[in-house]
Order: C-alpha cells, then sequence, then structure tokens
C-alpha cells in the first residue's frame, strides 16, 4: 500500500542523510521525497512518499521516530488529506504541435511559463495522477525533458503537523 | 571563562565524571591530548589499537552503569574504531566517542587523513554530530552524553575538526537538556500494565523470557523479586544472562539458538509469554513464523517502541523503562485481589521438570582429553561464581554462556548483536578497570583472541591482571561445527595452522603464560591463575577438537526442532 508520511526534522546538516540512510538501509522503499525548510527556519519538513505492508509502515514510522533530530511523524494518508506534485515539462512545439500543446495545457490547467520558437515549457500542479495522465495525454515523443518535485502533503481541516 | 576547545573537550569530560578514556593520539587529537596531559582527574588508557579502545570503553560501561568514553584521531584512527563502535550500537550500550577531524577549511579535500567520520559511523551510531565552533563543543559534550545514557542507549560520536579543538571559546557547561526531538517515553501506560497483570495471573502456562534491557536499566532486582513471587518459570537471552540468578530453580537457562531445552519448549508451548528488554532475535526464536505457528498471548515490555512488534505481534505492547514497568507491574500486584492460577502452573512446572530431566546439558567428560565444558564448569567453580566473564566469538562463547551460572548483572560481558571476535580481551581490560579488584576471566579462542591480541600490551602497561582461558581448539570451532553439521565436513578455511605458542606469547609481553594438556591439570591451572592477583595469567587449554556445541537449533528451523546432542543427527 502506498503512504504518505509527513515529519518535521531539525534543520541541521546531515538531517536528509539520516532519513534517506534509514530507508537504505533497512530496505523500505521511497517513491518521492521532498524536503524545505518550514517558516520556523530551524525546521524542516519532509514528505516521504513509500510502499509497504502495514506492518512494514508501521516499523517505517516507528524508525523515523526514533532518529534524535526527528521531531514529529504523521502518516497523513491515513485520513482526509491533500497532495499536491509540481511538474515543469519541456516539449517540442513546433506547427500543428504548437497548437495542440497549448491546447492540453490549458484542458490541464497547467501553464506556459516559458517559449521559444520551437518549445515551451509547462507548468502543472496536481495530485500525481493528474500529472500521470497529462503525459500520458500528449504524444510522448514531443517530450524534451521532465522534472517532478515529488509529492508534498499536508492533512485536511483540524489535522495539523507543527510543533 | 574562555578555554581551547581542546581544554573544554576535557572539562566536559571531568564534569560527566569519567575516571577512563580509551585511546590512541595522532595529528588530528593533538590538542585535546596536550589538554589531557595537563590535567590528572581524567585518566586515559593507552591502547594498541583504536578498535580495543572502543571494545574496553564499551565494557566499561558494560559492567558498571556509567558511559564509557574512547577518544581516536581522524582518518584511519575513526576507521580503525567502527567495528567497536557497531558493537556497542547492536548492544545498545551507553558510549560517547570522541573523534578528532581535520581542519574545518581542510574538509572535503580529501585531506591527509581525512574521512566522513559521520558518515561512516551514522548507520551504527545512536546519534553523531561535528562540532564546527568551539561555543558548541560543551553543549554538543553534554547533549552526547544524555543521548548515549537515555531512552534506548547506545554509542554517540562526536567529530571534532582539529581547529575547533586549538580555538578558543567562553566555555559553560548546561546544566541539563533539553531537545525538542528527543524525549523517550519512561513510564509505561498504566492501563496496558494492568492488562499485562491480569493475563499473567490467568495464564496457565506463563513463562518469562528477558534479555539486555533488563541488565542496561539496572532491573535484574525488581524483576528477581517479582519472578520469585509469581513463581513463574523465566529465561534470560545471551544479552541478559545475569538479569535473573542462574543457580534458582525458576530459572529455565538460556533460550534459542544453543539455549537449553526447557527453556525453548517453555517459550513455544507457554500461553502467555512475559518479554523484558529482549527482542525476539534470530538466534533467539528461530524462524518466527514457526513461533508464531503456536498460540500464545505477548507482553513486550521495552523502551524502544520500534523493537515492538518488529518479528512477533505482540498482544500487550508496554513502552518504558523495564525498570519503572517492572516496579510499577509489582506494585499492582501487590494491590491486586485477581488469583493467580497456581493450579495450572504446578502442571506446568511438572510438564517443564519433565523437559528438564532430559538434562540436556550434559556431556561426556574425558581424562585424556579437555573438554571445554569442564574448563568453563571448574572456572565457575574455582572463581566462586562471582567473576567477570567476558568472551569472544564461537564456540566458546557459547559454552560460557551456556556453563558458567551468572547470578548478577553485569557480570558476562559479550558481542551479542555484532558477534564481534575480538572483543574478549578489550572487554576484560574495561572491566578489571571499572573492577581492580574483582576477579576477571577472559574465555576466547585460539582465533578470536588473535584479532586482538597486542592488547596483551596495554595489559602490561596499566597491570591489568585478567586471566586468559584460551579454549585452542586449533580450528575456527564454530565455523567448523557449521561445516560439519551443513557443508558436507568440508572444512573451507576453518583449520588455522601455524599458531603461536601462546604461553611463550603472553610471556614475550611480559605475563605468565601456561599452557594445559590434561584434564587432571585444569583446576589446578585455574587456581593457579586466580591465586595470582598481580599477574595477567594466560592459560592455554588444549581443548578436544572436534566438540560442537549442543543444543543446538539450526538457522531457520523452529525452536522446538532442536537437535540435543551428536547422537540425535
Ligand atoms: C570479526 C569476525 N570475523 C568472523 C567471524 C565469524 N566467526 C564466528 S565464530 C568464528 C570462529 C571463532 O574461532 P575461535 O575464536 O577459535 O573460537 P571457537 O569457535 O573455536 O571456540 C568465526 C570466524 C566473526 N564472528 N567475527
Ligand atoms: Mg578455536
Amino acid at each position: 500500500m502506498r503512504h504518505v508520511i509527513a515529519l518535521l526534522i531539525e534543520n541541521e546538516s546531515g538531517a536528509l542523510s539520516r532519513v534517506s540512510g534509514l530507508f537504505s538501509a533497512r530496505g523500505y522503499n521511497i517513491e518521492s521525497l521532498t524536503v524545505a525548510p518550514t517558516e520556523d527556519a530551524s525546521l524542516s519538513r519532509m514528505t516521504i512518499v513509500t510502499t509497504g505492508s502495514d506492518d512494514i509502515i508501521e516499523q517505517i514510522t516507528k524508525q523515523l521516530n526514533k532518529l534524535v533530530d526527528v521531531v514529529k511523524v504523521v502518516d497523513i494518508s491515513e485520513s482526509a488529506h491533500v497532495e499536491r506534485e509540481l511538474m515543469l515539462i519541456k516539449v517540442r512545439a513546433t506547427g500543428k504541435d504548437r497548437e495542440e500543446m497549448k491546447r492540453m495545457a490549458d484542458i490541464f490547467r497547467g501553464r506556459i511559463i516559458d517559449a521559444t520558437d520551437s518549445s515551451y515549457i509547462i507548468e502543472l500542479t496536481g495530485n500525481q495522477t493528474k500529472l500521470d495522465s497529462f503525459i500520458g495525454a500528449i504524444d510522448t515523443t514531443l517530450i524534451l525533458e521532465t522534472v517532478r518535485s515529488g509529492i508534498v502533503g499536508i492533512g485536511r481541516g483540524d489535522r495539523i503537523l507543527k510543533l | 571563562m574562555v578555554l581551547t576547545g581542546a581544554e573544554i573537550v576535557i572539562r566536559c569530560l571531568q564534569e560527566e565524571k569519567v575516571d577512563y578514556v580509551f585511546g590512541y593520539p595522532g595529528g588530528a587529537v593533538l590538542f585535546i591530548y596536550d589538554a589531557l596531559f595537563q590535567q590528572e582527574k581524567v585518566r586515559h588508557i593507552l591502547v594498541r589499537h583504536e578498535q580495543a579502545a572502543i571494545h574496553a570503553a564499551d565494557a566499561y560501561a558494560r559492567s558498571t552503569e556509567t558511559v564509557g568514553v574512547a577518544l581516536v584521531t581522524s582518518g584511519p584512527g575513526a576507521t580503525n574504531a567502527v567495528t567497536g563502535i557497531a558493537t556497542a550500537y547492536c548492544d545498545s550500550i551507553p558510549m560517547v566517542i570522541i573523534s578528532g577531524q581535520v581542519p574545518t577549511a581542510a574538509i572535503g579535500q580529501d585531506a591527509f587523513q581525512e574521512v566522513d567520520t559521520v558518515g561512516i559511523t551514522r548507520p551504527c551510531v545512536k546519534h553523531n554530530f561535528l562540532v564546527k565552533d568551539p561555543a558548541d563543543i560543551a553543549a554538543t559534550i553534554k547533549k552526547a552524553f544524555h543521548l548515549a545514557k537515555t531512552g534506548r542507549p547506545g554509542p554517540v560520536l562526536v567529530d571534532i575538526p582539529k581547529d575547533v579543538s586549538a580555538q578558543s571559546a567562553e566555555y559553560h557547561y548546561p546544566k541539563s537538556v533539553e531537545m525538542r526531538s528527543y524525549n523517550p517515553v519512561v513510564k509505561g501506560h498504566q492501563g496496558q500494565i494492568k492488562k499485562a497483570l491480569k493475563l499473567l495471573l490467568e495464564a496457565k502456562r506463563p513463562m518469562i523470557y528477558t534479555g539486555g534491557g533488563v541488565i542496561l536499566s539496572d532491573a535484574a532486582a525488581p524483576l528477581t523479586k517479582l519472578v520469585r513471587k509469581l513463581g513463574m518459570p523465566i529465561t534470560n537471552t545471551l544479552m541478559g544472562l545475569g538479569g535473573y540468578p542462574a543457580t534458582d530453580k525458576q530459572y529455565l537457562g538460556m533460550p534459542g539458538m544453543h539455549g537449553t531445552y526447557e527453556a525453548n519448549m517453555s517459550m513455544h508451548f507457554s500461553d502467555v509469554l512475559l518479554a523484558v528488554g529482549a527482542r525476539f532475535d534470530d538466534r533467539v526464536i528461530g524462524d518466527p513464523a514457526h513461533f508464531a505457528a503456536e498460540p500464545r498471548k505477548i507482553i513486550h515490555i521495552d523502551i524502544d517502541p520500534s523493537s515492538i512488534s518488529k518479528r512477533v505481534k505482540v498482544d500487550v505492547p508496554i513502552v518504558g523503562d523495564v525498570k519503572e514497568v517492572l516496579e510499577e507491574l509489582a506494585r499492582l500486584l501487590d494491590e491486586s485481589k485477581h488469583e493467580q492460577d497456581t493450579v495450572s502452573l504446578a502442571t506446568w512446572w511438572k510438564q517443564i521438570d519433565e523437559w528438564r530431566s532430559r538434562d540436556c546439558m550434559k556431556y561426556k567428560n574425558s581424562d585424556e582429553i579437555i573438554k571445554p565444558q569442564y574448563v568453563i564448569e571448574k572456572l565457575w567453580e574455582v572463581t566462586g561464581g562471582d567473576a567477570f566473564v567476558t568472551s569472544d566469538v564461537g564456540q566458546h562463547q557459547m559454552w560460557a554462556a551456556q556453563y558458567y551460572k551468572f547470578d548478577k548483572p553485569r557480570r558476562w560481558l559479550n558481542s551479542g548483536g555484532l558477534g564481534t571476535m575480538g572483543v574478549g580481551m578489550p572487554y576484560a581490560m574495561g572491566a578489571q578497570l571499572a573492577h581492580p579488584d574483582a576477579q576477571v576471566a577472559c574465555v576466547t579462542g585460539e582465533a578470536s583472541i588473535q584479532m586482538n591480541i597486542q592488547e596483551l600490551s596495554t595489559c602490561k602497561q596499566f597491570r591489568l591482571p585478567i586471566k586468559i582461558c584460551n579454549l585452542n581448539n586449533r580450528y575456527l570451532g564454530m565455523v567448523r561445527q557449521w561445516q560439519e553439521l551443513f557443508h558436507g565436513g568440508r572444512y573451507s578455511e576453518s583449520y588455522m595452522d601455524s599458531l603461536p605458542d601462546f604461553a611463550k606469547l603472553a610471556e614475550a609481553y611480559g605475563h605468565i603464560g601456561i599452557r594445559v594438556d590434561r584434564p587432571a591439570d585444569v583446576e589446578g591451572a585455574l587456581r593457579e591463575a586466580f591465586s595470582r592477583k598481580n599477574d595477567l595469567v594466560f592459560l592455554d587449554f588444549q581443548i578436544d577438537q572436534t566438540e560442537n556445541v549442543y543444543p543446538m537449533v539450526q538457522g531457520g528451523k523452529g525452536l522446538t526442532e532442536m537437535i540435543l546432542s551428536a547422537e540425535d543427527l
């Protein structure tokens, strides 16, 4: 099962390697991992997307909690939450493809943030499936380059991950 | 007060009441060694290899209730220390390791003797720090000690670049530590403890299984009191030996791969199993699926939530300090009006006694050739069962664990988790320094002892009168045993030729060496050795080369699928 784990960690050098090292040492999957400081610069927030049986997810959250620098761990996918990912995709945009690309970007509520006479960079946010469907919907031979941020996630309503 | 970083390091150690630092100097720690030289409170034990420094500091911690401290230089000093650190980590031993690092400006430049010590040690420490400012040293060391000894203990490394130890800063040692990210649970959950007690009292076939956590939290006394009161059978793991007196009749011996028949059968067929500071290791329960196939309720007390339900599913988890929880359990038992099912317990004991009557620890002694089991039995007699016994890794380790009956905690020092050959002598050094007047025996094998044999020199310098009992079978015995049983008797590289004359070797280092060939001489040699209060004596027992360790549960098999003796094969 896919899980989205959010955690707060002391913003110290090496914090990321402690987390990624834990995953590789214990053979846990990481589908994506994002990290950046929060409004409190002494804390970083990570969103980790992982897969595993309930037992493994239980171990993952326990092992993360055990890391001395980790302040809080929540499996936000256990209840209502929002996930977003950012994708920048550079596509060939010439001839009739140029118009088609613009149309697809509009349908997916993407924005063209850079254009040359032969290419576009399209910015797209959404959950993973939306970004996947965009890639599925366009002619993949036109893709020059893609970069995705990995998922960030947050619990809905009263579910707050804060100190 | 303004001090140099190096002076701050030493002041911090003084604040922590550190008696001994085990270490080895080098370029990156020269300032720290200079500061060490200019004071007398913290004494330094100069080992002959950094691995031994860590092991000795580890043993100092294991045999006392303190934090072991070691000091090594950058690069090779730090890498030599890694085996020792990993050994301590696997057994949750509280330690602080200070390592020198190349100057801050040189970090990342592939400088002379530079390694990424924080990176290399990350997976085998509880936590580590790189200190970049002398003003941070005191707070960091304070944190290091705090982390090492609280919660589930473990080694903490502090890496200090050379320039940081040279520069000055205002010194102030913090009184306490506040870490928002680190607040281990100490008290157990009341409701859970009540549930556990009810289960225990209603149990028809209760069993208590305790591990290293009991030793680490100094819970042997409350455990013993509680278990006696409950009248239930108990087993101590390799790491938990001495947690409950081995000579007591409720004690069933060690469980697991080389555990007793009665301990393993009782673990397996219990209906309520109370696990205390133990972690259902593969060497203890064998195949987890086989273990889980027999229905039973499991209560698990442990300080580390991640140890609970890791390998077996637990019905009543109790996170907390083992000692606190056991004391609370005892208090609730005193108050409880719940009746214990003593009738069932009596029937259960009958069954256990039947298992016991198989006498699985019996062995055929000989007049001609020394049996290792016999040496340990005699060692126990000669030392009055009251020695600090260290071991290395192999058959001799198992025989020591099986035949030396530990009645007290912190008396048995071995590498249970990592299984590190070479710990034996440094462990004995640490224990002897911590307990100068105690009898300290190192039970070892001719292969293991050679992994840190150079420490005979350290023992001479610091006059450590340890007694080395080398169970010399001219084989990597444990390897040979597995090859005999599971690899068609193909003894691939498990025989060692050209062994030194250990007695002469000991003499070359300035000690006493005695070679013992005949069973009739075993006891005399031991008595002679232990009567020499001020000398290190190296007893080189030439033992039966083909003796195997039994009982045995083959790796991957279930606990009840035991080979009791060679006749079972
Ligand atoms: C550092 C290290 N290397 C290898 C091993 C694997 N190993 C386990 S027991 C053993 C043989 C030990 O031989 P010896 O010290 O003579 O003890 P014996 O089994 O003969 O009593 C070996 C090689 C180990 N545990 N540690
Ligand atoms: Mg041997």
